[in-house]
């Protein structure tokens, strides 16, 4: 057991913060440190051409086997970059569920045929993705999808309806999580399709947040089609591939993520320390609890990281957004705590919030998007701990 | 960066704990507990001369075995986890630490190798009456009288004081204004000018003793370290033996959680097993998450004192606050999901829930750290 990163791999952190350091800038300065939780669809041209740039020089899908054009970086040197990344402000990423979601898919599930067509799309940029998971009727409870697609004439009919999909009208597919099996329910007769985003059969309602903003969509099916030849997996096998998905959504990323919690630490306790509310009592201790946790949030994903080299999700996975999504939900009621009176003001009519305000509104979500904190309880108790599973109820009304 | 135990490090985890299991069960606990010594001293040889653990830190040209904190915590872990009664903590994490770091080469090489060998029991007198850990707290003074020390003063809340054969005390200079001006001193607790009284600890398995020095007269030798850097001393050990209780709490949260899993999947009510609950899951899954998260933040801070990084008192702060509320919060939990028999002496849930309650104050309480943390943020 130990902290310190090897040589080779501290050779590495300098190639990835001197690339960064040396193209970040120019043309590119304005989308430093842009994009992030709250900040989402801003300046998405310009998040573009850096997605493309990065792409063609090689540093994304940089954990992806050489073969399909990634560096097979070991998880040590995924870690530091995305902990350069978010030091250097690298932009939020745009082509991130391209690159940890659908490509590890395509990788782990897809044909030849789909590698070859896909993969290097996202690897440079050139092609966007989303997630077809979530319903109405099917949040918390994901194999209760209704979403159809049936065979006609070598096409997918696809109709239904998916919501909670992030980046929906920047992307160019979507993965859908549909029924092709009529009459099948449950796990059953699922399967895993990926639909062109761009055509009559597809629309996109953006859904109006309580932040105000519109980072989520709804996406309605009707009619919408696609290749025979585009499902991921075998028909049928929908459900196995989803899940193999959610295993790659906890990974490397963690620790860049950590490094942004840190940066919005860091400006809650700058404005701490100049309004003094740092010097009242529960707020100076609520800082140190929230720092604390914050390192430990990092202890444990180096933890999670090392124990995870079989490729199997290990029981810290299993507790790491049960953790994050709490400890920023705390912080962002900290920052309220820590702003005072400010803390109801704007930045201007009608309404436009401030950074932390946003923070604080959107750290709601954090809890209930990927799993609730109610469902990540549920599997941990189950999964990890040995628990008897929930009974499930009779909906077959 | 590999934050995994090695397979050695895997082996020293199971081996501690099998052979905890076997001699340090419920029967043996509550024997050691309630004896004179407060622990069993044919065990403590076996430990030493068998398991060679009272040497883990001890470097080999001392007879030890020369470890690291990482080896360590592993270990004290599973003591933790398996209730052990015995002066290892104030032996290894305070005695052995005193005298690595101020020892000089004669004091090293006359204790060390006894230490190892399990023939000396130490532990550190530096409490008193206040129960303050500030420099302030320290009331015993010494006064030089020729070539000879001379010690006075009552300390209190001394683990293991009763069974020690080696006691450290810290004493200030006599008509010193200057509050930091401690020294540390090496007494045997064979000297005749010393008391021991055995206190009554609500926690059974952590003695504490008060003792009584009057014109306790010692040799220039007995100095450890040089007059005046007691206070530095001191907070380097005590900040090594908060570390140590952390590794503790880790492994005692740990079986309450363990305990309380096996308990919820026998106990049935309303036909069903109580396990099957979700009011008792989840509150199943925040154990869980407390627990791994206090074993990552010792396991950290315990890769920190090998590689000897300057983060290392934040870490020690930040694992001792969080193991303390974690142990203490599991422990409780633990009480609770038991419901009638977690409220019993029988059942070993109160021994754990009352070692969370006397390991939290020890070395620090939670908010001490968080004290110690909001320092290092500047506010």
């Amino acid at each position: 057991m130990h902290l310190e990163f090897s040589k080779k791999e501290e050779l590495f952190r300098e190639e990835v913060s001197s690339w960064l350091s040396k193209n970040l800038k120019g043309k590119f300065k304005p989308v430093v440190g842009r994009g992030g939780s709250g900040d989402q669809t801003e300046l998405l041209e310009e998040r573009v051409e850096w997605e493309k740039h990065m792409g063609k020089s090689g540093w994304t899908c940089i954990g992806w086997p050489k073969k399909f054009g990634g560096r097979n970086a070991s998880i040590n040197e995924q870690v530091i970059f995305y902990e350069e990344y978010t030091k250097a402000g690298g932009p939020g990423r745009i082509g991130h569920i391209g690159e940890t979601l659908a490509g590890p898919t395509i990788i782990s599930f897809g044909s030849k045929e789909q590698q070859k067509r896909f993969l290097p799309k996202i690897r440079l940029g050139e092609e966007y993705w989303c997630q077809g998971y979530s319903e109405p009727s099917a949040g918390s409870d994901l194999a209760a999808v209704k979403t159809k697609a049936e065979l006609v004439k070598g096409k997918w009919k696809i109709n239904g309806q998916k919501i909670w999909t992030s980046l929906a009208k920047e992307s160019d597919w979507i993965f859908v999580l549909c029924r092709t099996t009529k009459k099948s329910s449950g796990r059953e007769g699922l399967s895993y399709i990926l639909v062109p985003m761009s055509q009559p059969g597809i629309t996109i309602q953006p859904i109006k947040q309580l932040t105000g903003q519109s980072e989520f969509n709804e996406v309605f099916f009707d009619n919408a089609e696609t290749q025979e030849e585009n499902v991921v997996g075998e028909v049928g096998e929908g459900w196995k591939v989803a899940m193999g998905t959610l295993g790659f959504e906890r990974g490397t990323s963690t620790l860049g993520q950590q490094m942004a919690f840190e940066q919005e630490f860091n400006t809650v306790l700058k404005i701490a320390k100049e309004n003094g509310s740092s010097e009242i009592p529960s707020i100076k201790n609520q800082l140190s609890e929230a720092w604390i946790g914050l390192r430990i949030m990092r202890f444990n994903a180096l933890r999670m990281l090392s124990n995870s080299r079989d490729g199997l999700l290990s029981k810290e996975a299993m507790l790491s957004k049960l953790y994050w999504a709490t400890w920023h939900r705390n912080l962002g009621k900290l920052a309220m705590d820590v702003l005072g009176m400010e803390s109801e003001i704007g930045d201007k009519l009608p309404y436009d919030l401030t950074f932390l305000q946003k923070m604080f509104l959107f750290t709601r979500s954090d809890t209930i998007y990927a799993g609730t904190n109610q469902i990540q309880r549920n599997i941990i108790s189950e999964r990890a701990l040995g628990m008897p599973k929930e009974p499930r109820g009779d909906n077959k009304k | 960066m590999e934050f995994s135990l090695t397979e050695e490090q895997e082996i020293l985890r199971d081996t501690a704990n099998s052979f905890l299991e076997d001699f340090s069960n419920s029967q043996s606990i509550r024997k050691a507990m309630e004896s004179d010594l407060r622990f069993d001293p044919v065990l403590w040889k076996r430990m030493a001369s068998e398991m060679g653990w009272t040497g883990i830190l001890v470097p080999e040209n001392y007879g030890g075995i020369g470890l690291s904190w990482v080896e360590l915590v592993t270990l004290m872990e599973q003591m933790g986890k398996n209730l052990l009664c015995s002066p290892f903590h104030p032996t290894v994490c305070l005695g052995i630490s005193s005298l690595l770091e101020a020892g000089n080469e004669e004091q090293k090489s006359s204790f060390l190798p006894l230490i190892a060998s399990g023939e000396l029991i130490v532990t550190l007198a530096c409490l008193e009456r206040s129960g303050s850990w500030l420099p302030e707290g320290i009331e015993t003074t010494f006064e030089k009288k020729g070539s000879e020390y001379c010690l006075n003063g009552i300390k209190r809340f001394v683990p293991y004081g009763h069974s020690s054969d080696l006691i450290i005390v810290a004493a200030r200079k006599k008509d010193n204004s200057n509050s930091k001006d401690l020294s540390l001193f090496l007494v045997g607790s064979d000297n005749p000018n010393i008391s021991i009284n055995q206190l009554t600890t609500m926690d059974q398995t952590r003695p504490q003793s008060e003792l009584k020095l009057s014109n306790l007269k010692l040799s220039e030798s007995k100095l450890l370290g040089k007059e005046g850097d007691g206070w530095e001393i001191l907070n380097k050990v005590r900040s090594l033996g908060a570390l140590g209780i952390a590794a503790d709490q880790v492994g005692g949260a740990q079986k309450c959680l363990d305990m309380t899993c096996k308990y919820v999947l026998e106990r049935e009510q309303f036909g069903r097993k109580i396990g099957s609950f979700q009011s008792i899951k989840h509150r199943l899954a925040d154990m869980m998450v407390l627990v791994e998260s206090a074993r990552s933040s010792a396991y950290y801070a315990a890769c920190l004192v090998k590689e000897g990084n300057d983060e290392l008192d934040e870490a020690i702060s930040i694992a001792k606050s969080y193991c303390s509320e974690a142990y203490f919060k599991c422990a409780s939990d633990s009480i609770q999901l038991h419901g009638g028999v977690g409220f019993t002496w029988e059942y070993d849930v109160h021994l754990y829930f009352k070692r969370a309650k006397s390991s939290e104050i020890a070395f620090g309480s939670p908010q001490l750290h968080k004290d110690k943390i909001a320092n290092f943020l500047g506010i």
